[in-house]
């Protein structure tokens, strides 16, 4: 009788349990009971401790929510001392445990994270990573399941061996199903390009606060005056493809080609074509305009008479492709890939006069200013130097771009004033003060500056950009507030040049055309004015060359 | 062995929906290797297809990865093996998991691997399954609007999960799974080919 009324008294005991299953103790597990066999596990801890205080269902469950810490923690020192004393604490227990559904489960989730902080000798170097919530549950879960079962030794063993293996897979497989492997192809592929700048920057900083805008004081048309066709324009930001003349005649190199474009009658002649793998680099007229300076991809630079298609010079000294071009009268500065400009007398033999070394990447820039004292050059090794005429060393160093600066242009009508703009990862417009080396102002652009270029008429310059609207910008000086945006090229700007009346500006673009923008129309009267005093400009060149 | 699918209408054989989840796999990665700027832009072409045009890389050595990879889940999702494609985009400076875009690959009811040799067929409108391929390589485009920039340089690689009997040759290797600790998930829209269903879901860091 005492018999049966034990069992009902541990059945009602697990009951208790909600998450336990309804079902009477297994034979086997009772008869363990029974028999008070002393196993290792905690199922067989669990069932000591309900019989040892099996007279109260409360205090049996109380153990068992005991011997789950015992079971989760068994290195604590605390546990133990529980299940000693399992009268004095049970009934401050089961107070607590009368109130929630599941205290056996509850307790040892609330610690068992702390667990690995105290044993370093396990063998899970870290466990930053693993979830141990979801190990944990997983845990509970099977024991719950089995918790039911038999409780042979054999079971007994298997439930730790199972434990172990469980946080292995755990650990290994990051909380994945045991049954699936991982695979990754052992020939992994190529990582992206070194340097290479994501272009979704320029996405991601184009929602910020934009320059103030100018008031409009004229008209700007839009659209472009003219459209030209330029296939196979190279799409290389490093080059200068590009130059208006004096004489108001357009030089465009297409790859190897080279083409004049008389903006007066709109006439085009080729004026040279490059055997094969030379492609042309850079072009610049002579301030005359009458001869111009062609840069070459094999190091040499050429001087062509226009006005009767010849060649009159070849100059070498390069190793390397002759990226960009600058006139000073007869001094004609190349700067090369090598991050060499050679200063070249186009009126003697030995025509390489002097090397100004301080880029150690690409010359991309190079402009003397108007007044021939100084000279700017960009470089890909993102500075900015600045050559007092006969001088080797550089005046200043401009390091404050972080990326290559190509757009190099002086004001022509404050000395000593420059606008430089930087490639894709820097996007801002500088000006400075080439006296004293100051920057008097930066401009975020939110896009990859190529070309800048100013207006004689106007306190105004153009700058040309690439990813992601491939607009020109037209900005006010010296507020540097926006007076319009320009947008109509599918590629990305690659140059600009101003027309030799000042009021068009003309632009080069990766999407193979050349637009013509009448963005600086000047007022008749205005120009009346100003074509009167200036009067007509005497030719040095043409002075001294003959 | 794809032209099964449009020889007769309505039906798809498993090879055929193997075929089709292949080729989507290829735009798909594809298209995330060009939105997320993993590779230059330069390095990629374009091409019409699910009536988009999307782009594909061009580098020889990404499309012979890509090729090497996706023959292999083609045979793998004939025979039922695969459960799970993952690309992820770890910095390959710091080897940290960046984002980690999960296609998770499951059988549609009655086209379980075991029960699939009696040539059942699926019955499911090629243009229907094209324009539900579209949205998901719409929502991974759509993508780039919320996810972080990845302002370094990257390297992608492709995880695939398969059962553990899977025939494997010794061209792979098993690997971590890449979890982003502390990660922020989205779940992309799916589609099924009616015999597989994919889903797609991406996961970033979450604390920039």
């Amino acid at each position: 009788m005492s018999h049966l009324l034990f069992d009902a008294k541990l059945t009602e005991a697990l009951r208790m349990d909600g998450d336990l299953p309804r079902v009477p103790v297994n034979r086997l597990q009772r008869k363990a009971q029974e028999q008070n066999v002393n196993y290792l596990s905690i199922n067989n801890e669990n069932s000591l401790a309900s019989i040892s205080d099996g007279n109260s269902p409360r205090s049996a469950k109380s153990a068992h929510s005991g011997s789950f810490i015992d079971y989760k923690s068994p290195g604590r020192g605390k546990s133990p001392a529980r299940n000693k004393t399992p009268g004095l604490v049970a009934p401050k227990l089961s107070v607590r445990g009368a109130g929630q559904k599941t205290p056996g489960r509850k307790t040892p989730g609330r610690k068992t994270p702390t667990t690995p902080f105290n044993q370093q000798d396990r063998f899970i170097p870290n466990r930053s990573t693993t979830d141990l919530e979801r190990s944990h549950q997983l845990l509970v879960n099977n024991m719950e399941a089995s918790g039911g079962e038999k409780n042979s030794e054999e079971d007994v063993l298997t439930l730790q061996e199972k434990e172990y293996r469980e946080k292995m897979t755990e650990n290994l497989n990051d909380g994945q199903q045991p049954d699936t492997r991982i695979l990754s192809f052992k020939n992994k592929a190529p990582q992206g390009k070194e340097g290479h700048v994501n272009n979704l920057k320029v996405l991601y900083s184009a929602g910020k606060p934009m320059v103030p805008k100018a008031a409009s004081t004229r008209h700007i048309p839009n659209v472009p005056e003219k459209v030209l066709d330029a296939p196979e324009l190279v799409d290389d930001y490093y080059l200068h493809l590009l130059d208006w003349s004096t004489n108001n005649h357009l030089a465009v190199a297409l790859n190897s080609s080279v083409y004049i474009w008389n903006g007066g009658d709109g006439a085009i002649t080729a004026l040279t074509q490059l055997v094969d793998p030379d492609y042309i680099c850079s072009l610049s007229w002579i301030k005359e305009g009458n001869v111009l300076g062609i840069g070459l991809s094999s190091g040499v630079t050429q001087l062509w008479d226009v006005a009767q298609q010849k060649l009159i010079r070849t100059m070498d000294g390069h190793q390397n492709r002759v990226t960009t071009l600058s006139w000073n009268a007869y001094i004609l500065s190349s700067g090369s890939r090598s991050g060499h400009i050679f200063n070249h007398d186009v009126r003697v033999a030995q025509h390489h006069v002097s090397t100004l070394q301080g880029h150690t990447q690409e010359v991309c820039g190079l402009k003397w200013s108007p007044d021939g004292r100084l000279l700017a050059s960009g470089g890909n090794d993102n500075q900015v130097n600045i050559w007092e005429k006969g001088s080797t060393t550089p005046l200043h160093t401009f390091t404050e771009h972080q990326a290559a600066v190509k757009a190099v242009s002086w004001c022509p009508w404050q000395n000593n004033l420059l606008s430089t703009g930087g490639g894709t990862a820097d996007r801002t417009i500088r000006l400075w003060n080439c006296t004293t080396g100051i920057c008097l102002k930066d401009v975020a652009t939110n896009s990859q500056v190529s070309s800048i270029v100013w207006s004689s008429h106007y306190k105004e310059l153009v700058s040309g950009h690439g990813f992601s609207n491939n607009q020109l910008t037209i900005w006010k000086y010296p507020t540097m507030a926006k007076v319009a945006d320009l947008t109509g090229h599918t590629g990305r700007v690659l140059e600009l040049c101003v027309s030799p009346d000042g009021e068009m500006v003309v632009s080069a673009a990766a999407d193979e055309t050349i637009r013509i923008w009448k963005c600086w129309a000047v007022d008749k009267k205005d120009k009346k004015q100003a074509d009167s005093s200036k009067g007509h400009p005497i030719s040095m060149f043409a002075r001294t060359i003959r | 062995m794809a032209g099964n699918k449009q020889g007769t209408q309505n039906s798809i054989t498993l090879k055929g929906s193997a075929q089709l989840v292949t080729e989507f796999f290829n735009f798909g990665i594809n298209s995330i290797l060009y939105q997320r700027g993993i590779y230059p832009p330069e390095s990629f072409t374009y091409q019409q297809q699910y009536g988009l045009t999307l782009f594909t890389t061009t580098d020889e050595k990404v499309k012979e990865y890509l090729n090497n990879i996706l023959e292999q889940i083609k045979d793998w999702l004939e025979a039922g093996e695969v459960q799970r494609l993952v690309l992820v985009v770890t910095n390959v400076d710091t080897e940290e998991t960046l984002e980690r875009w999960d296609f998770d690959i499951q059988h549609e009811s009655g086209f379980e691997p075991g029960s699939l040799k009696e040539g059942k067929m699926g019955t499911k409108d090629l243009k229907i399954i094209q324009k539900e391929m579209r949205d998901v390589i719409r929502q991974i485009t759509a993508c780039v609007t919320f996810l972080p920039l990845l302002d370094c340089v990257c390297s992608f690689d492709l995880k695939v999960y398969t059962n553990q009997n899977a025939e494997v040759s010794d061209k792979w290797a098993d690997s971590a799974p890449c979890f982003i600790a502390n990660s922020q998930e989205v779940r992309l829209k799916s589609f099924s080919t009616s015999i597989h269903k994919v889903e797609a879901c991406v996961s970033y860091k979450a604390d920039v």
